[in-house]
C-alpha cells in the first residue's frame, strides 16, 4: 500500500500534528487578542495611533511569513531577542526556543490580518448602533468594548475564519525553519520512502483538508447561533 | 482620516487635551522603541560597516536584483499566468450545469485551497524536480503556486461572473444565444473587468509565496538572502534588506491594483468586498 510509510510511523505523524495544532491554537488565540487591540487603535480617535497601526499592518502584510519567521528564529538571537527561557515538554512534544520564536512570528503575522478583518467588520456595524452608544454617554472605550466590537466580531466571522484557516496552513512554514511539525515530518518521510511520495502527500493533505473542514464547520455553527441572537 | 468618524464624538476641550496626552505618550513610546532597536543593533555590533558591506557591493546588489528580485518576479508571473488558466477552467467548471464537470471541479478547487502550498511543493519536488537541479526546484515552486492560486482564482472567477448584473445574461438568452455564448461573449468580458483588482492582489500573495521555494532550495530572493547571511553572518541586515525589497515590490503591485480599481471598476467592487485578504501565505 502506498501509505505504508505513514501507517508505520503513525506515532511520529501524530506528534507532528500535535506541534501543528499547538502552533495553530496558541498563535490563533494570540493573534485574535493582538489583532483586536490593533483594530481598536486603528479606528480610534488618536490619529498618531491610527497611523502607526496602519504602518505596522502595511509592513507586515507585505512581508513574506518566511522572512518574518527567519527574523525571529535566526536574526533575532543576534540582537538579543531570545526565547530560550521557554523549555516545556508535554509528552513527546518539546516546546523550546525554536517553537516559541515561530509561535511569536506566526502571531505577529496573523494579527495584522485579524486587524484588517475586524476593521471590515467594524465598518459593517450599523451607524445607528455607534450613534446610540454615544447618545447614552459611552466613551470611545465603552462603545468599542460593549457595543461595536461584539457586533464587529459577529459580522467579521467569515473573514476571521479565513484568516485562522490560513494560519492553520501557515504553521507549515515553521517546519521550514526547524519545528518538527507536519510539513517537516512529511519531508523527512518522503526522503526516507522515495517510492511512496504521492501516498505520503495524499495522507498528509487529507488530514489538512479534514482539519480545515473542522474549523469551517465550527465557524459555521457559531455563525448560525449568532445570527439567531441578532 | 478627514471625515469625522461615527465611532466617537467631535472632541470637546477636555477630550482634546486628553488626546494630546495620548499622542505625546504614543510618540514617546514609539521613539523609545526605535531607540531601543537602534541601541540593541549598536550594542550587538549589527551596525558595523562590515555586515552591511554586501549591500553596497555591486556583485551582491546584482545577485539580489537579478537572481533575487527578477527570478522571484518571473516565478510569481509564471504561477499567476498558470493560475489564471487553472482558475478559468475550474471556475467555469464549478458553475457548469453538467454534473460530471461541476462535481470534479468542486473537489479539485476545495482540495487545493485546503492543502498547504509547502506540502504540494515538496511532493512535486521529490517526485519530479529533485533530479532536475535548479530548474526542477524552480518549476516545483511554480506548479505548487499555480495549483493553490488557481484554486483561489477559480472562486474569484465564479464570484466575478455572479457579480455581472443578472439582466445581462437574461438579455443574451432572450436574443437566442447559447449558454456557452452567453458565458464567453457576455459574462466573462464584463466579469474580467470587475475581477482585475482581485487578480492583481493575488499577485502579491504569489510574490510572497515564492519565498517558500527556500524549502526546496529554489532560486529567488529569500534563497539569495540565505546565501548572503550564511557567508557573512549578517543575519539582521539581510533580513531587513529582504523585507524591504519584498515590501517595495508588493506596495508597487498594491498601487497598481488601486489604480486599476479606480480606472476600470469604480468604488463599489463586489469582489473586493467579498474577498478580504486573509493572508494565506500558504
Amino acid at each position: 500500500m502506498a501509505v505504508n510509510a505513514v501507517l508505520e510511523n503513525s506515532d511520529l505523524v501524530l506528534v507532528a500534528f500535535g506541534y501543528t495544532l499547538l502552533l495553530f491554537v496558541l498563535a490563533g488565540i494570540g493573534s485574535l487578542l493582538l489583532g483586536s487591540l490593533l483594530a481598536a487603535l486603528r479606528v480610534g480617535p488618536v490619529s498618531i495611533m491610527r497611523r502607526s497601526v496602519s504602518v505596522y499592518v502595511t509592513l507586515i502584510r507585505n512581508t513574506p511569513l518566511l522572512v518574518i519567521l527567519i527574523f525571529f528564529r535566526i536574526a533575532g538571537p543576534k540582537v538579543g531577542l531570545r526565547f530560550d527561557f521557554v523549555d516545556v515538554t508535554i509528552g513527546e512534544i518539546n516546546l523550546n526556543a525554536v517553537f516559541t520564536a515561530c509561535l511569536v512570528g506566526l502571531t505577529v503575522y496573523t494579527s495584522a490580518f485579524v486587524c484588517e478583518a475586524l476593521r471590515s467588520g467594524i465598518n459593517a456595524v450599523p451607524v445607528g448602533q455607534a450613534e446610540a452608544a454615544r447618545a447614552i454617554g459611552l466613551t470611545f472605550g465603552g462603545a468599542m468594548g460593549q457595543v461595536i466590537l461584539p457586533q464587529a466580531f459577529r459580522a467579521s466571522l467569515p473573514p476571521l475564519t479565513s484568516v485562522q484557516i490560513a494560519l492553520l496552513k501557515n504553521t507549515t512554514v515553521a517546519g521550514a525553519v526547524g519545528v518538527f511539525e507536519a510539513f517537516a515530518r512529511m519531508r523527512s518521510l518522503t526522503n526516507d520512502y522515495t517510492t511512496q511520495t504521492y501516498g505520503i502527500f495524499l495522507a498528509f493533505a487529507v488530514i489538512f483538508v479534514v482539519l480545515v473542514e473542522i474549523v469551517s464547520f465550527l465557524s459555521l455553527r457559531l455563525e448560525r447561533r449568532w445570527k439567531v441572537a441578532r | 482620516m478627514s471625515s469625522q468618524s461615527v465611532l466617537f464624538d467631535a472632541p470637546g476641550p477636555r477630550t482634546v487635551a486628553r488626546h494630546r496626552v495620548y499622542s505625546v505618550v504614543t510618540v514617546v513610546a514609539l521613539v523609545a522603541l526605535l531607540g531601543l532597536v537602534v541601541w540593541r543593533l549598536a550594542v550587538t555590533g549589527q551596525l558595523e560597516y562590515r555586515l552591511w558591506e554586501p549591500f553596497v557591493t555591486p556583485r551582491y546588489i546584482e545577485a539580489l536584483l537579478v537572481d533575487g528580485v527578477l527570478t522571484t518576479l518571473s516565478m510569481a508571473g509564471a504561477a499567476v499566468l498558470g493560475a489564471v488558466v487553472f482558475g478559468l477552467v475550474f471556475g467555469l467548471g464549478k458553475i457548469s450545469h453538467r454534473r460530471w464537470i461541476s462535481g470534479p471541479s468542486f473537489v479539485v478547487v476545495e482540495f487545493f485551497r485546503a492543502v498547504p502550498v509547502l506540502l504540494l511543493m515538496i511532493a512535486v519536488f521529490f517526485s519530479w524536480g529533485i533530479t532536475r537541479g535548479d530548474s526542477g526546484a524552480y518549476w516545483s515552486v511554480v506548479v505548487a503556486l499555480t495549483a493553490y492560486n488557481g484554486a483561489v482564482l477559480a472562486e474569484v472567477f465564479r464570484a466575478g461572473i455572479a457579480a455581472v448584473p443578472k439582466g445581462q445574461g437574461e438579455a443574451a438568452f432572450a436574443v437566442g444565444m447559447s449558454r456557452t455564448q452567453v458565458t464567453w461573449i457576455i459574462l466573462l468580458p464584463q466579469a474580467v473587468k470587475i475581477m482585475l483588482p482581485a487578480l492583481i492582489s493575488q499577485c502579491v500573495v504569489a510574490v510572497k509565496d515564492t519565498s517558500l521555494g527556500y524549502a526546496v532550495a529554489a532560486p529567488g530572493l529569500t534563497t539569495i538572502g540565505r546565501g548572503i547571511y550564511q557567508g557573512f553572518q549578517n543575519q539582521v541586515p539581510t533580513v531587513i534588506v529582504l523585507a524591504g525589497l519584498y515590501i517595495l515590490i508588493n506596495l508597487a503591485l498594491t498601487v497598481l491594483a488601486t489604480w486599476v480599481q479606480r480606472k476600470f471598476v469604480g468604488e463599489n467592487n463586489p469582489i473586493a468586498l467579498q474577498t478580504v485578504d486573509s493572508g494565506r501565505a500558504v
